[in-house]
């Protein structure tokens, strides 16, 4: 992929995935970034297969009601709300 | 973006000449406890019960968190008195404090130059003795990089030592909580404090119950057999490498045997780290969407619309560049690519390390590869930044602890020598790095 760096296309595809509004010359300057840090990725390829055991443990608890935070708490950051919910934009 | 130098009541309490504070405010820790009497800075990523915790950010300027950190909870139980909240780079993303959008930390040991970061602050804030004691993160180096540039101590303990509960999150399997203070000692003390399970995060273990980790300070390195990384001293520069060398010869004076010891993985550190980091922080951050938390802006169109504006007017550049680059590994055609073989290389170093720990006791080298640049020098070319976490990503891939101790100074600009331990190996390298104090 080195011979085909990112461009400002790619990136404002990845920013509209990401939900991030780009203006073209943060797309650009972005784009020449990512194409150097990219390249300096590629040496990945050169790392062999591990085999590996994680270190993962389940961690199991009783489900048991404790006490958390109060409706009024969990919304006071909320820019909006309504009845106790909070209020997001319209989904279509 | 202006920090706020005034507490609860108004009063102008601390001197903060290096801008080490985004928010003076002061929480009373309890009477007694081993904190008793001593001044705590908490960095800005760790949530305070109605003090505002903003992580750097304009995402979260006016963000009043309902409740406590697990981490703030022990050091007030512990009697510590928190004096304020530590800047930052925003989202504990950069190591040179330059990217908080409250303005840039300076260094107290040199005023020109940049603290480090992330937990610029919280080194900045020990330094200049606005605070005791300071809280920072370590996801790749944020504790021991500042700790390093501004001639103090900090520790990155073993993951899952430490809670992560009540921090706001980065990258998830790579960061832990960790210490600075002017001794070994003292961040031993606060590294006992704030150790241990917590019911609250399932990733912590046992490994620092009852722990007596300040104990240890005690400068006997009699036996003790430490193993410099060739690798990371090769990429270091002249003089950096001279003063930590100068901190190895005083160990060995002390009866500490030295060796060398190669890592072949460490070549493939930098990059791995940063495919890991972007890709968990790409998927932590898509929680900053302006509904629940964030700026009230007045975009207009559905929900993708309106979430894809307040993220472009809350987040930062380098923010932005991680998110995006994070989503770009993990995006379809590019995972195995990316992160699949980032996640080999962490298990490579992972297994380099665990050999290299069979032959010695600790493992040894310049905490920073450079002396603290100048401010404003490095913002322009994020992966120059990126390199200069050679020496300390290793580390958090393999899960290890590692404290950064003062080895001296270049032209009076501090450089750092980190020790590294087996896994829950603390006591060895707070004993290793006692002797390199005295």
């Amino acid at each position: 992929m080195s011979d085909s760096p990112v461009d400002a296309e790619e990136v404002q595809h990845v920013a509209d995935l990401a939900r991030v509004d780009l203006d073209d010359a943060d797309a650009d300057e972005f784009a020449a970034q990512f194409a150097d840090i990219l390249d300096y990725f590629e040496a990945l390829d050169e790392v062999p297969e591990i085999d590996s055991d994680p270190e993962l443990v389940n961690v199991m608890r009783a489900d048991e009601i404790e006490e958390s935070l109060s409706q009024e708490e969990a919304l006071q950051n909320a820019p909006e709300t309504e009845d106790g919910f909070f209020k997001g934009p319209s989904v279509s | 973006m202006s920090s706020d130098h005034a507490d609860a009541d108004g009063d102008h309490t601390i001197d903060d000449a290096h801008n080490a504070f985004v928010t003076e405010a002061t929480i009373e820790g309890d009477d007694d406890g081993p904190l008793a009497d001593r001044t705590i800075a908490i960095k800005d990523n760790m949530s305070t019960d109605g003090v505002r915790t903003t992580c750097g950010s304009a995402m979260l300027e006016d963000y009043v968190p309902p409740y406590n950190a697990t981490v703030v909870d022990r050091v007030l139980e512990a009697g510590a008195t928190m004096v304020g909240k530590a800047n930052m780079d925003e989202f504990a993303m950069g190591g040179t404090t330059e990217t908080s959008a409250f303005g840039a930390t300076k260094n107290p040991a040199a005023p020109d130059r940049v603290p480090g970061g992330s937990s610029g602050g919280s080194a900045a804030a020990v330094a200049a003795g606005n605070a005791d004691l300071a809280l920072g993160s370590d996801t790749g180096g944020s504790v021991r990089n500042p700790a390093a540039f501004c001639g103090v101590v900090g520790i990155k303990p073993t993951y899952g030592l430490v809670s992560r509960y009540g921090i706001v999150a980065y990258a998830n399997s790579l960061e832990q909580v960790g210490p600075l203070a002017n001794t070994v000692e003292d961040a031993a003390l606060l590294l006992d404090v704030i150790a241990g399970p917590d019911p609250n995060d399932a990733t912590t273990n046992d490994g620092g119950a009852d722990s007596d980790y300040a104990a240890a300070a005690d400068g006997d390195v009699d036996g003790l057999t430490v193993g410099v990384i060739t690798d990371l001293i090769d990429g270091a520069g002249d003089d950096v490498v001279e003063t930590f060398e100068a901190s190895l010869d005083d160990l060995e004076a002390q009866g500490a045997e030295i060796t060398e010891v190669s890592l072949e993985s460490l070549e493939h550190a930098v990059q791995a780290y940063y495919v890991i980091a972007m890709s968990e922080a790409s998927s932590n951050l898509a929680r900053f969407d302006g509904v629940r938390y964030g700026p009230d802006t007045d975009a207009e169109g559905n929900w993708n619309e309106q979430f894809a504006a307040v993220r472009e007017e809350g987040f930062g550049p380098e923010v932005k560049r991680r998110i995006l680059l994070g989503t770009y590994a993990l995006s379809a055609g590019y995972h195995d690519k990316y992160y699949k073989k980032a996640q080999d290389a962490r298990a490579w170093v992972k297994q380099d390390f665990d050999d290299a720990f069979a032959e010695v006791d600790v493992l040894a080298s310049p905490t920073m590869p450079v002396v603290p640049p100048k401010l404003g020098e490095s913002l322009n070319d994020p992966l120059q930044l990126y390199l200069m976490d050679a020496n300390t990503v290793p580390v958090n891939l393999a899960n290890l602890p590692a404290i950064s101790v003062p080895a001296g100074d270049v032209d009076g600009l501090p450089v750092g020598c980190q020790l590294i331990g087996p896994k829950f190996g603390e006591e060895t390298i707070i004993r290793a790095a006692s002797a390199v104090e005295d």
